[in-house]
């Protein structure tokens, strides 16, 4: 079952069999401590690494970051300059997407804009996923006094209408808008969804047998809520963030477009693809393309998050 | 039980006072006199601004407009809107509406989002599997205004399977497009939560105890995967329902459907305070009830779950 | 966070657009009103007020009083006064009018429409603790105050049928206004009960509310010709029924669809498609809307007066020359309105008499990019340039792309930096503007006119200390022209004066001229006669439905 064995074998050639076996069984020993201490995530990585959704979506990803972080090696290209006289203009030389509306270039806003969009999405999904788990478990898992607190104050963040609280924040901000900032309008209104699918899922997996075993063992109840019962019930927000992570980048373009997003000097996708709405019908092309590039970060990031629950579901694991 | 709902019940009060003074406070805080909005371009005469003003309560400090306005709603009465209806008569009008169109919606949501999040996670890597994680992408990735415009304009217009707009024929018949387009704008998240759920339940021992049991797979596959996976999907349905009622704006605006979204959206945008606290209030309502039935269905989904006293 | 919670917020976007300024409207039908009979049915949008016409400053509800009421006079699609009520309207001094009202006339609930319905309309609209948005109209009539409650002395009434209206100065376009709503009449039963009388309005116009109840909220207005109405406006179909949309979006749906008969607002997205669509039955003419931005043309009393420091004296007057120069208006025209809008070529409109594009100087509004360049750098050597030259906009109008591809073609022309600075709502926009906290050296602006004269243009806008006068403007001279303008009685003589203004506008610039909006509409193929006036909104009287 280990490869640990290999090891043994290449020290000493000219081997006999007890020699051999008496150290193997010390090495598996002293494995089999590090392996309970290390838990779950070491065997979740060891799982991982062995699947290629993994790999694929991985070097997607890190693509996709080296993009955000040096754009300029991807284009030369000034994504500012707009003449008005290439408006939806197509494919050209040196232009390889054509133009927008405004008769900029659309891969040139693509690629700046990718900082942009990733970085929103990243933290706005940061922010709800924490918040989320936080609240969510802990209400779900100590029910009661807790529960109702907790949940209640979801409940008043969850009903505020989304463009009242965008607007309201983003105009006592208004000297600091940046991509913090904008997460935040973003993000602060939008954990409570999260945390109730958390709570539903803890309250379910606190009543498992493992987790009756656990106490009965005599285990402190946040330690098991660390332990067991977090791990079991996380499933599912991964599955919300990753797609939440498309509702941030686009909720972003959203805020532009009520005049309370970021200012017109920092690009994203999201701006690009509300822009080119206007011509939906006549030149679909400059909507396209920002959501492709939407997709495929969307994408990238559900595999990520599809094969990062596989590994840490041991019954998943137990099956390969 | 009956504790335990009178006991949900109360905490709906303090909710209410936290939520409207919330929202009383951010339409206050906005930027922007509203009545100078009233005028368009023309800049009123300081003395008429100021008689406006006192006729809307607007020179009243933050707190005692916030207490003005509670009171009268403890008297049932939400207070007038710039155009001096009553917004009691609004709230009566628009919310059923928008609940009815909702309702379609999230039918419409739960049928597909469980067969698909089901068949995928039965079979995943499957033909099914791929083709939701598909139209869960290009979903999420098409913003609401663009999926309308396409529906309206292909189906409705085209091809005339339906009615392009709502306006006052409010049946379902006629409900059911815009119904359509926001069930496929909130479906995505519900489809991928099924699919995993389904997946965890299947591997899970008490399936396979099932199975040994000699128990058939159409037995096993309703009783005991679906229903034990349909927690969190259940949760996700009733976020869902709540969003629906208040953030169906753009739908509801290019489908002209007389309900909540649009009326809302206009009365922030021109800041008429009673109207945009007293839907929120109401849709808050609506909101604690939706999680104590969905609350409930937990029990009955997983008999483990009690409440306890 | 949810996918829908995030991204359903986006609601407003597209559609808010034109809701500020044209009051947003939409038009459709429902089915059942518009099968066979001649009813037609027209978009409209909810009246934001009570249907009380000196109440009323948007579309939504202008569009309804104006088929439910007659005034004095009503305008022909081009704009020209026809007495309605009014038998005559007679003057020696411009300032003092007589007006005599044609016998026989009545409002639908029987009561005669004489001398008081006008002189109490007039009044209650006027008085400042009736808090009415339109009472500047009775601004130029003697008694009216801002500050308190007065009566205006200027009405009198001579018997029955007749009245005078005495100015505070003589003003010769002042019947040319008694078209507009606010100076409707209203009926005895009105000012029992306004609130009652908002909602159920009883009015002589050639159309009435079919009923009590007529008014569905949010959804339509159903409007029946009214038997007694005997003026000019008579009605060729057989009532009105005005559907109330939230966007032009689903308007334009029904209009293809054949749900609605009468379209008079196209939604930005099918700019570029509504002619190929609707074929003939597309319309787009210019219409009475003035678009500009302004740079306020004094300092003093903003809230940060160094966003301007650049725009003031001889700099200020070559920088807004080279700004105007480096806008190239007919390609954005083109191109982001795909032809709905047409480039201005003066301050006012081409849809009102007296209108010319040959005034004197008309040349700082064409594209010349050497000329604008050699002006900046002209300023530049006053005071050198630095920073970015920004125009505030309301986000919830559809302004963006304009705005922006005005600051590309500043930016690409004079090679400077320009953007837009976008404000959430049309009431913060309009905050910064009225309270000075703009922080930005331009604004947008623009202008519907209430009434078809030259002065409508000119006078509230860059007169000194004008109502509207949101950039400070003032220049001693323009204020004698209009003023000249104003009392003089030959209407050709009057336009000249009013032209030599704008010649003295085109060298000072208090505001960019940017274009003219079009009125964009279209109709279904049942109905024929089709005609949209000078204000933008069809004349439903004469819609024929087959």
């Amino acid at each position: 079952m280990r490869s640990d064995l290999s090891t043994g074998r290449a020290s000493d050639a000219p081997h006999y069999v007890s020699d051999f076996a008496d150290e193997a069984v010390v090495q598996i020993d002293s494995v089999k401590l590090d392996e309970r201490r290390s838990n779950l995530w070491i065997d979740a990585w060891r799982d991982l690494r062995r699947r290629p959704v993994f790999w694929v979506s991985g070097v997607l990803i890190l693509f996709i970051t080296v993009v955000a972080l040096f754009p300029g090696l991807f284009t030369s290209v000034d994504p500012r300059f707009c003449d008005i006289a290439k408006s939806n203009a197509g494919p050209e030389a040196g232009h390889v997407l054509g133009y927008t509306r405004q008769g900029c270039d659309v891969y040139a806003r693509i690629v700046t804009g990718t900082g942009t969009s990733l970085s929103v999405g990243l933290i706005v999904v940061l922010l709800t996923s924490v918040l989320g788990i936080l609240f969510g478990s802990l209400a779900g898992y100590y029910g009661g006094v807790v529960d109702a607190v907790l949940s209640r104050a979801g409940d008043i963040f969850f009903s505020i209408p989304y463009i009242l609280a965008a607007v309201v924040i983003m105009s006592v901000l208004s000297a600091h808008r940046n991509i913090f900032v904008i997460s935040l309008a973003i993000g602060l209104f939008a954990w409570p969804s999260t945390a109730r699918v958390m709570r539903a899922e803890v309250m379910r997996v606190k009543n498992a047998d493992f987790v009756m075993a656990s106490i009965a063992l005599g285990l402190s109840r946040f330690r098991i809520l660390l332990r067991h019962v977090l791990p079991n019930a996380i499933a599912p927000v991964i599955v919300i963030s990753t797609i939440s992570l498309a509702a941030a980048i686009t909720a972003e373009a959203t805020l532009s477009f009520l005049g309370v997003g970021l200012p017109n000097s920092i690009m994203s996708w999201g701006n690009d693809i509300s822009q080119a709405q206007a011509t939906l019908r006549t030149e679909p092309m400059p909507l396209i393309w920002p959501s492709l590039a939407l997709i495929v970060t969307v994408l990238s990031f559900i595999l990520m998050g599809e094969a990062l629950r596989n590994a840490l579901d041991p019954r998943a694991r137990a099956r390969r | 039980m009956l504790y335990y709902l009178v006991r949900r019940i109360l905490q709906a009060i303090p909710v209410l006072i936290g939520t409207t003074f919330l929202i009383y406070f951010m339409v206050f805080a906005m930027p922007g006199n509203p009545i100078l909005g009233l005028f368009g371009d023309r800049a009123p005469n300081p003395a008429l601004l100021e008689r406006l003003e006192e006729q809307y309560q607007f020179n009243q400090p933050f707190i005692v407009q916030y207490l003005n306005y509670l009171g009268n709603v403890l008297q049932g009465n939400f207070g007038l809107s710039f155009s001096g209806q009553s917004v009691n008569e609004i709230l009566a009008r628009t919310f059923p509406v928008t609940l009815q169109l909702a309702a379609i919606a999230i039918v419409i949501e739960i049928v597909v989002a469980l067969a698909l999040g089901l068949i995928s996670g039965l079979r995943p890597g499957g033909i099914v599997d791929y083709f939701s994680l598909g139209f869960s992408l290009l979903l999420i990735s098409m913003p609401i205004f663009v999926l309308c415009f396409i529906a309206q304009f292909f189906f409705a217009v085209q091809l005339g399977w339906f009615s392009p707009t709502v306006g006052a024929n409010t049946s379902i018949g006629n409900m059911l497009l815009p119904g359509i387009v926001l069930a496929l704008f909130v479906i995505a998240t519900p489809i991928r939560l099924a699919r995993t759920s389904v997946m965890e339940t299947s591997r899970s021992d008490f399936v396979r105890t099932a199975y040994s049991k000699g128990l058939s797979r159409r037995r096993v596959v309703p009783v005991h995967i679906l229903r034990n996976s349909l927690i969190p999907v259940t949760t996700q349905f009733g976020s869902d329902f709540g969003l629906l009622i208040v953030g169906a704006t753009v739908t509801e605006g290019i489908f002209n459907v007389p309900g909540v979204g649009n009326t809302l959206y206009q009365a922030i945008i021109r800041g008429e305070r009673p109207t945009v606290v007293s839907f929120v209030t109401v849709m808050v309502l609506i909101y604690l009830i939706v999680n104590i039935v969905i609350d409930l269905l937990y029990a009955a989904l997983d008999p483990r779950i009690r409440y306890a006293k | 966070m949810r996918n829908g919670r995030i991204g359903l917020g986006l609601a407003a976007l597209a559609t808010a657009g034109a809701l500020v300024l044209t009051g947003c409207t939409a038009g459709g039908g429902e089915q059942g009103s518009s099968g066979g009979s001649g009813v037609i049915t027209a978009n409209g949008s909810e009246p934001q007020n009570p249907l009380i016409p000196t109440n009323t400053n948007e579309v939504g509800g202008g569009k309804i009083l104006d088929a439910i009421f007659a005034g004095l006079v009503y305008y022909e699609a081009d704009g020209s006064p026809v007495n309605d009520m009014a038998e005559s309207i007679e003057t020696e001094d411009n300032q003092t009018f007589t007006i005599t009202i044609a016998e026989g006339h009545e409002f639908t609930n029987g009561e005669p429409v004489d001398a008081d319905s006008f002189i109490n309309a007039w009044q209650y609209g006027a008085l400042l603790s009736n808090g009415q948005l339109n009472s500047y109209f009775f601004e130029d009539i003697q008694g009216f105050s801002y500050e308190t409650d007065s009566p205006l002395t200027g009405l009198a009434k001579v018997d029955d049928y007749t009245f005078t209206v005495t100015l505070n100065a003589p003003r010769s376009d002042f019947p040319l206004r008694l078209g507009y709503s606010a100076f409707y009449p209203l009926p005895d039963v009105a000012f029992e009960d306004m609130t009652a009388f908002g909602e159920n309005p009883i009015g002589n116009g050639p159309y009435m509310l079919s009923g009590e109840g007529a008014w569905q909220h949010d959804v339509k207005i159903d409007l029946a010709t009214n038997p007694d109405y005997t003026g000019g406006r008579e009605p060729q179909n057989d009532g009105l029924s005005i559907v109330f949309y939230a966007t032009q979006d689903a308007a334009y749906a029904d209009l293809l669809a054949g749900n609605l008969d009468v379209l008079d607002a196209i939604p930005d997205a099918n700019f570029g498609t509504f002619e190929s669509d609707l074929g003939d039955r597309a319309v787009n003419q210019p219409a009475a809307v003035f678009q500009s931005f302004t740079i306020p043309s004094v300092a003093e009393g903003w809230a940060d007066p160094s966003a301007f420091e650049h725009f003031l004296g001889e700099e200020g007057k070559l920088r807004r020359q080279a700004l105007s120069m480096a806008i190239d208006r007919e390609q954005i025209t083109d191109v982001i309105f795909e032809g709905t809008r047409t480039p201005a070529s003066d301050f006012t409109s081409p849809t009102i008499d007296g209108w010319t594009d040959s005034l004197e100087g008309a040349e700082v509004l064409q594209f010349d990019a050497d000329e604008a360049k050699r002006l900046w750098a002209e300023a530049d050597a006053i005071s050198p340039w630095s920073g970015t030259f920004q125009i505030t906009y309301n986000a919830d109008g559809g302004h963006q792309a304009w705005v922006d591809a005005v600051a590309n073609s500043i930016k690409n022309t004079l090679g400077i930096d320009a953007s837009g600075n976008p404000l959430p709502t049309f009431a913060e926009s309009r905050s910064a503007i009225v309270d000075k906290t703009l922080t930005t050296a331009g604004f947008r602006t623009g202008w519907q006119a209430d009434y078809p004269g030259l002065f409508n243009f000119l006078g509230p806008l860059y007169a000194t200390n004008a109502s509207s006068n949101d950039g400070g403007y003032s220049n001693p001279e323009f204020d004698a022209l209009i003023n000249e303008g104003a009392v003089t009685t030959d209407a050709d003589a009057a336009n000249e004066l009013y032209q030599q203004a704008q010649e003295i506008l085109l060298e000072d610039l208090p505001a960019i001229p940017l274009w003219y909006a079009n009125v964009t509409g279209g109709y279904g193929e049942g109905v024929d006669n089709v005609e949209f006036d000078w204000h933008s909104v069809p004349l439903y009287y004469e819609i024929t439905k087959s």
